[in-house]
């Protein structure tokens, strides 16, 4: 009998380590005018952002459960925590002064080493709150300003963040949305000034420890005229057997000529419901890069969208996305082009084992406005045995007639005719399974920064039954 | 010359079908001879080859298999590559994602159990492309994706050369190449020969390749079985009359 492969899961166990969350403070369970109001109280929210919270709370209530895309039926918001602020006063600064175990959480994650190694700034979140936030005394010296939306909204930029703050993504888009803007907490707030080009990333880490609770912050970036950031962000969790919440907000506004790269590298546990929303609007000239590796969660809706509102302004987004046993993704891009001359380009790979499903779902709509527009989508599944299921759902709008735009699908199965083919040059069929897999993503793992990189590799690493060689 | 493989009394059909492919094949080579299979169309020369290496398109249903003194019958494809066989296929596949020169690293680090330093290996590849003027840009191609034809069938050469296989079995590496790349292939077998000193067993319509090989024996296979044997003087024969005669046994 030959023993039959199997590509193994992911190897969770660096991430799936957990403390109590007992002498943390937590609202009750569900969502009511109360909670959010506490939430308000906790925070010493601005009024208007406590009227906004509780505009957010009746919108939520309005609007239906989305019932295009994968089953959210797990997801029973009576239950869900909204709010836990970790045991700690308050945010800190230096790292020595962050609690034990928050801190050996993060240390398990490599995230000082990598802020020691290669960033210009660290954020921390853990569950609801920022508990460390610190960026090189040269990067702020020179105007940039990086720090978590509590701190802003009463610090300088508190008029830009209130002018600004989910205007891109209004409550009104998606019960989610609406849901994000009554309980959002913790996350960041990054300005670049004019003409500032920051050559090492900036990083926020997202960790969600408590049991049963959501996670909703919110990511507000301005990147000035002719200004350059990258920004990365990681988020993980322990697993638990009830269904936890990640419902963020991801806002970016790029102005003329200036570049924002942002790149997330999610690994949520297998409860996790991650209904994220992220949106960027680029100026004249200015361009969008979205670098994008999905491999947790049980169930994900995301699709970054970026709104080309200059003429020649650009996107790219670059994405790979790997469901395994459990697991129904659903990701992709949306991209509206609003001005001549913007061109956006896309470029995914998922990959689907042990019955995991992937639906890429992409959107292109060329405005009227949008003359000498480009477009070309690309984007290929691979599926590793014929349990899993993968979907492509691409839509294109266009409205203009002087607009270029391609699409370009491919899925795939592992043919037995290339895994004999590797095999007869001596490879195991584990081995021969393996490479394919890595060569599939590779042409997408290699924009991922270098540490990034590394952490997929992990991440990907497929771990074959019976031995090798 | 010492036996090398010995195929007794085979029998094969293709996995999920009942009809016999290779019927009871007797075949014999020894180390380092040079062996030729010639055949009609649908014969089974190909099924013969993929079959050998372990296939799991085919099914041996009777007989055995033996490479090396060991019973080989049921082995898998890798175990086989790795005791020293190797099969030039007649449509090497496309694989993205995995550049030539990794495939034939990745397959030589297996297939020795040892790491190999990378600047000897580059060297080695580059030296081996240029006696079968392939452009060196190929070996960061991904794997025969976008190749030409005849691109392809260098790049089988190539492998062939690296991996050094006691027994290379080409399955119509000449078929459908022009004159230059048939030349170029030739050479490459020639140099196969004089390098590493293995044996071959030729799947081939064609007797271009065999010009500069001293042929040792050559098959004749009809419907799934070894009708006859001879010396080189077969091959000119089978190349005068075709297979008719054969066919009527």
């Amino acid at each position: 009998m030959k023993e039959k492969t199997q590509v193994e899961d992911i190897d969770r166990s660096i991430y799936d380590f957990r403390y109590a969350d007992e002498d943390a403070y937590k609202v009750e369970e569900g969502l009511t005018e109360k909670i959010v109001g506490k939430i308000s109280d906790e925070k010493n929210d601005p009024d208007w952002m406590r009227e906004f919270r509780l505009k957010s709370l009746g919108i939520y209530n309005e609007i239906p459960v989305p019932d295009w895309g994968p089953s959210i039926d797990g997801l029973d918001m009576e239950h869900i925590v909204t709010y836990v602020r970790p045991n700690t006063k308050r945010m800190q600064t230096n790292w020595d002064d962050v609690p034990e175990d928050i801190k050996d959480t993060f240390e398990r994650l490599g995230i000082p080493e990598a802020e020691r190694k290669s960033l210009a700034g660290v954020g921390a979140q853990y569950d609801s709150e920022l508990v460390y936030h610190n960026v090189r005394k040269e990067v702020s010296e020179r105007g940039v300003v990086y720090t978590d939306i509590e701190s802003a909204l009463r610090g300088e930029y508190a008029e830009l963040i209130k002018e600004k703050f989910m205007t891109l993504v209004p409550p009104t888009d998606h019960k989610f949305a609406a849901l994000h803007g009554a309980v959002w907490s913790g996350g960041s707030f990054v300005y670049v000034p004019k003409g500032v080009h920051l050559d090492i990333p900036l990083q926020s880490y997202f960790r969600l420890n408590a049991k049963g609770a959501g996670q909703f912050e919110h990511t507000l970036i301005i990147v000035e005229d002719d200004a350059y950031l990258h920004f990365i962000e990681g988020c993980s969790a322990p697993k638990y057997n009830v269904a936890n919440l990640h419902a963020g907000c991801v806002e970016l506004f790029v102005g003329k000529n200036a570049t924002l790269r942002y790149s997330t590298i999610e690994n949520w546990s297998k409860n996790m419901y991650n209904l994220n929303t992220k949106r960027a609007i680029v100026d004249e000239g200015g361009k969008i890069e979205w670098i994008s590796g999905s491999f947790g969660s049980h169930v994900s809706y995301l699709y970054p969208m970026s709104v080309l509102n200059g003429k020649g302004a650009r996107s790219e987004f670059t994405g790979v996305t790997f469901a395994g046993n459990g697991q129904n993704l659903d990701t992709g891009t949306k991209i509206v082009h609003n001005a001549p001359e913007t061109s956006s380009y896309v470029n995914t790979r998922s990959i689907s084992k042990d019955g995991g499903i992937n639906t890429f779902r992409s959107a292109v709509v060329i405005g009227a406005k949008a003359k000498g527009s480009k477009s070309a989508v690309s984007c290929e599944s691979l599926m590793v045995d014929d349990i899993s299921r993968s979907d492509t759902i691409p839509a294109m709008d266009v409205r203009c007639a002087d607009a270029d735009v391609g699409h370009e699908a491919k899925i795939g199965r592992i043919s037995d005719e290339t895994v004999f083919y590797l095999m007869s040059r001596g490879l195991s069929e584990e081995e021969a399974r393996a490479l394919i897999v890595r060569g599939f993503a590779d042409n997408v793992s290699k924009e991922l920064p270098l540490e990034y990189a590394v952490e997929m590799n992990n991440l990907i690493t497929l771990e074959m039954k019976g031995s090798i060689g | 010359m010492a036996q090398l493989l010995k195929v007794e009394d085979l029998k094969v059909k293709a996995e999920g079908k009942e009809e016999e492919i290779l019927k009871g094949l007797n075949l014999e080579v020894g180390e380092g001879e040079v062996h030729v299979i010639l055949g009609p169309n649908g014969a089974g020369k190909s099924t013969l080859g993929s079959s050998l290496i372990g296939s799991p398109e085919y099914e041996k249903i009777g007989g055995k298999v033996y490479f090396k003194g060991e019973d080989i019958t049921e082995e898998s494809a890798d175990k086989i590559a790795k005791m020293g066989m190797f099969l030039s296929f007649q449509n090497p596949i496309e694989v993205p994602g995995i550049t030539l020169s990794n495939f034939i690293k990745t397959s030589l680090e297996i297939k020795t159990g040892e790491r190999i330093r990378l600047w000897d290996f580059k060297k080695k590849l580059s030296e081996t492309m240029k006696l079968l003027s392939m452009d060196e840009g190929y070996a960061d191609r991904d794997l025969n994706v976008g190749f030409s034809g005849g691109e392809k069938k260098k790049a089988e050469i190539l492998q062939l050369l690296m991996l050094k296989p006691d027994l290379a079995i080409l399955d119509e590496t000449d078929s459908g190449l022009d004159v230059d790349a048939v030349h170029i292939v030739s050479k490459g077998i020639e140099e196969y020969r004089k390098s590493v000193g293995g044996a071959l067993m030729i799947i081939t319509h064609s007797t271009k390749i065999l010009e500069s090989l001293n042929v040792d024996k050559t098959h004749i296979i009809v419907d799934g079985r070894v009708v006859s044997e001879g010396g080189p003087e077969l091959v000119s024969e089978v190349n005068e009359n075709g297979f008719e005669k054969y066919e009527n046994m």
